[in-house]
């Protein structure tokens, strides 16, 4: 059939060469090209190796069934490879070992199967081409009608169309229909307590000395030399020193982890010349050293790429940049609004303090955010 | 054939090789001479506060480093004021190779050193005998026998962010980059650290202690020699190489398994 299909599409080529050529010799010298695309027909049927010689065709046979058995030791082996290598030890190589042998005998199991599986269609099973007619897509007319006949007929009986006011709010009940879904939302946030207030809070407020992350020793104004960049904590956030405070204290978190979070801060030295600062945050600073929140205000990266002589602050994750030198505005990248500063001065033994919890909330911006 | 009759005595002197085992004794003898003469030299102990040293890296300084960075070394519009940069950030910016500078650029890149060992603490002397700045380190905090897991925390804590939690080294801002700390002494980590070379803020003595930076100096050795746990650390650089991977091998592999299985048999 193949060869017929062949054979039918070069005699037509050719047919369609020879009139071509006659009409042009006919007409004078314009070149009048027939159908430019002809349908070249089924290529010549190729016959298989494993179809010719019998002997290759045992060959792939063999194989195919090494491959599927080769397959099942697979599969046995990982079930082996997962009592003989186990994890419950805990030791990181025994997991390394573990996920290494169950993960190489699994592969093994699905790929040999998988190529066993190719090489037996591509190689053994018959080999043939055939032509599958396509059959239009839509049904026949009558077909077709019968169908709009059914949709009218629903429209008229239900009056979706007449009674508009129905039709409205049924479309408007289920617009709101999974609403309730994203409120269900507020379900991971605390439920005894409210959640913009959490956020607004930290465990930073007056008085509070800023400390070294994580030993919480406390920072000396005259330890920060210029070009120093400082990662900070509370005084108070060490974990022995954490499980004393109350929730009012600990910025309304319970975990450490998240006070931690929202506490963090990055402090600075700058030469005093070079800051340009606000005049009524004049007094936020002390002596060019300066704090601002490590959140970035994106998305809630820690923002930590200080770069001493730019004075800019990078963001790793989507490559915001503050400017230290003048309130952490944004020079670059999809941040929308500066660091919140931490108001910083010195006690009387010299030590670095909080004035004042931050002044907006840290991290990202929300909906009830006032700033 | 006359030549092949002829009776040559092939050994001693007069053997064919002789002239090329001559040479090779001749370069053994001068190699080993000049790395002997090399290492006294190296090894040489040099007195920082002593006068003859300094003015020696006073000369040094003003054929070398004079141009940017002024003659009395108080700064240009093109370098700045080296009055109290202290020892260590000239053994640190000398001895890597930053200095003197290859071209002006976003940073001052790690290339082969111009200056002995000797020279460079010359220069050093000078530059520390012109105000007080941090002076070399310590050998006792470059050992590396310190604590692993403190140091790793305050790597994690202060550098892994520009460095990589694995100190393969980042990029920064406008062709800026934070490079990596495997392979570099245990001295350069050190000194960078106190000096803030660059853009890298500094981080003195107040703000990390120097137990704490030899800390982070034996986390540091101790990720360069481990293995890595998880296999193939693609350099480490995370999203970045493991990205690169799967897109050239692990799609070039479902490719070539696609090709694969459509081609006809044969």
């Amino acid at each position: 059939m193949a060869e017929e299909a062949k054979n039918s599409g070069v005699n037509d080529a050719v047919v369609a060469a020879q009139s071509h050529s006659a009409d042009g010799a006919a007409v004078g010298t314009a070149v009048l090209s027939s159908d430019a695309v002809q349908n070249p027909g089924l290529p010549p049927h190729r016959e298989r190796v494993t179809d010719l010689d019998p002997k290759k065709a045992k060959r792939a046979e063999r194989t195919v069934y090494t491959l599927f058995y080769i397959s099942i030791v697979g599969s046995l082996g990982a079930v082996l490879a997962y009592m003989f290598f186990p994890i419950e030890t805990g030791e990181l190589l025994a997991v390394r070992l573990h996920t290494m042998f169950v993960g190489i005998a699994m592969a093994l199991a699905l790929l040999a199967v998988g190529i066993g599986a190719v090489h037996w269609g591509k190689a053994l099973m018959a080999d043939h081409e055939s032509i599958d007619e396509r059959h239009p897509v839509p049904s026949n007319q009558e077909t077709r009608e019968d169908a709009a006949e059914v949709f009218t007929l629903a429209d008229k009986e239900s009056g979706f169309s007449r009674r508009s006011l129905v039709r409205n709010s049924l479309i408007g009940a289920l617009i709101a229909f999974p609403l309730p879904g994203i409120t269900l939302m507020r379900s991971l946030a605390p439920q005894d307590r409210d959640p913009v207030q959490l956020l607004k809070h930290t465990m930073w407020d007056k008085g509070i000395r800023l400390a070294r992350d994580p030993s919480g020793v406390a920072i000396k104004a005259s330890d920060v030399t210029i070009g120093s960049a400082f990662h900070v904590i509370p005084e108070t956030l060490t974990h022995e020193e954490f499980s004393k405070l109350s929730l009012e204290e600990r910025g309304g978190s319970e975990n450490f982890l998240d006070a931690k979070a929202k506490a963090i801060v990055l402090l600075m030295r700058l030469d005093q010349s070079q800051l340009k600062e606000l005049p009524d945050r004049k007094d936020w600073s002390y002596d060019g050293i300066v704090a601002y929140s490590k959140v970035c205000t994106h998305v809630g990266c820690p923002v930590a790429l200080y770069e001493q002589h730019t004075h800019h602050l990078l963001c790793p994750c989507h490559q915001s940049q503050f400017d230290v030198s003048e309130h952490a505005k944004v020079v670059f990248g999809p941040a929308k609004r500066p660091l919140p500063q931490l108001p910083i001065t010195v006690d009387k033994d010299g030590y670095l303090i909080a004035q004042s919890d931050f002044h907006e909330p840290v991290g990202p911006s929300f909906w009830e955010r006032l700033k | 054939m006359a030549r092949a009759t002829k009776n040559v005595r092939k050994s001693g002197r007069r053997h064919p090789f002789a002239t090329v085992a001559l040479v090779a004794v001749g370069l053994l003898v001068t190699g080993a001479a000049y790395a002997g003469f090399s290492q006294t030299s190296a090894t040489a102990e040099i007195d920082l506060n002593s006068a003859s040293t300094i003015s020696q890296g006073e000369k040094l300084f003003g054929a070398n480093c004079a141009t940017c960075h002024g003659a009395g070394a108080q700064g240009t519009k093109d370098g700045p004021s080296l009055v109290g940069a202290g020892a260590a950030s000239v053994n640190f910016q000398v001895g890597t190779g930053r200095m003197p500078l290859a071209f002006q650029g976003p940073q001052g890149m790690v290339k082969p050193k111009q200056f002995s060992e000797e020279q460079t603490l010359q220069m050093a002397a000078y530059v520390a005998s012109l105000g007080p700045g941090p002076g070399l380190p310590e050998t006792r905090y470059l050992k590396g026998d310190g604590d692993v897991a403190a140091g790793g925390e305050l790597f994690r804590i202060n550098c892994a962010m520009c460095h990589n939690v694995a100190a393969a080294g980042g990029a920064l801002t406008q062709g800026k980059m934070a490079p990596k700390l495997t392979g570099v002494p245990a001295t350069h980590i050190y000194e960078a650290m106190v000096t803030g070379p660059q853009n890298m803020p500094v981080f003195s003595d107040t703000n990390i202690s120097p137990q704490e930076k030899a800390d982070i100096i034996s986390y540091l050795k101790y990720i360069e020699e481990k293995p890595s746990v998880g296999g193939l650390t693609l350099g480490s650089l995370g999203p970045v190489a493991e990205g690169l991977f799967v897109w050239i091998i692990g799609l070039g592999a479902v490719v070539a398994l696609t090709v694969w299985v459509t081609a006809k048999s044969n």
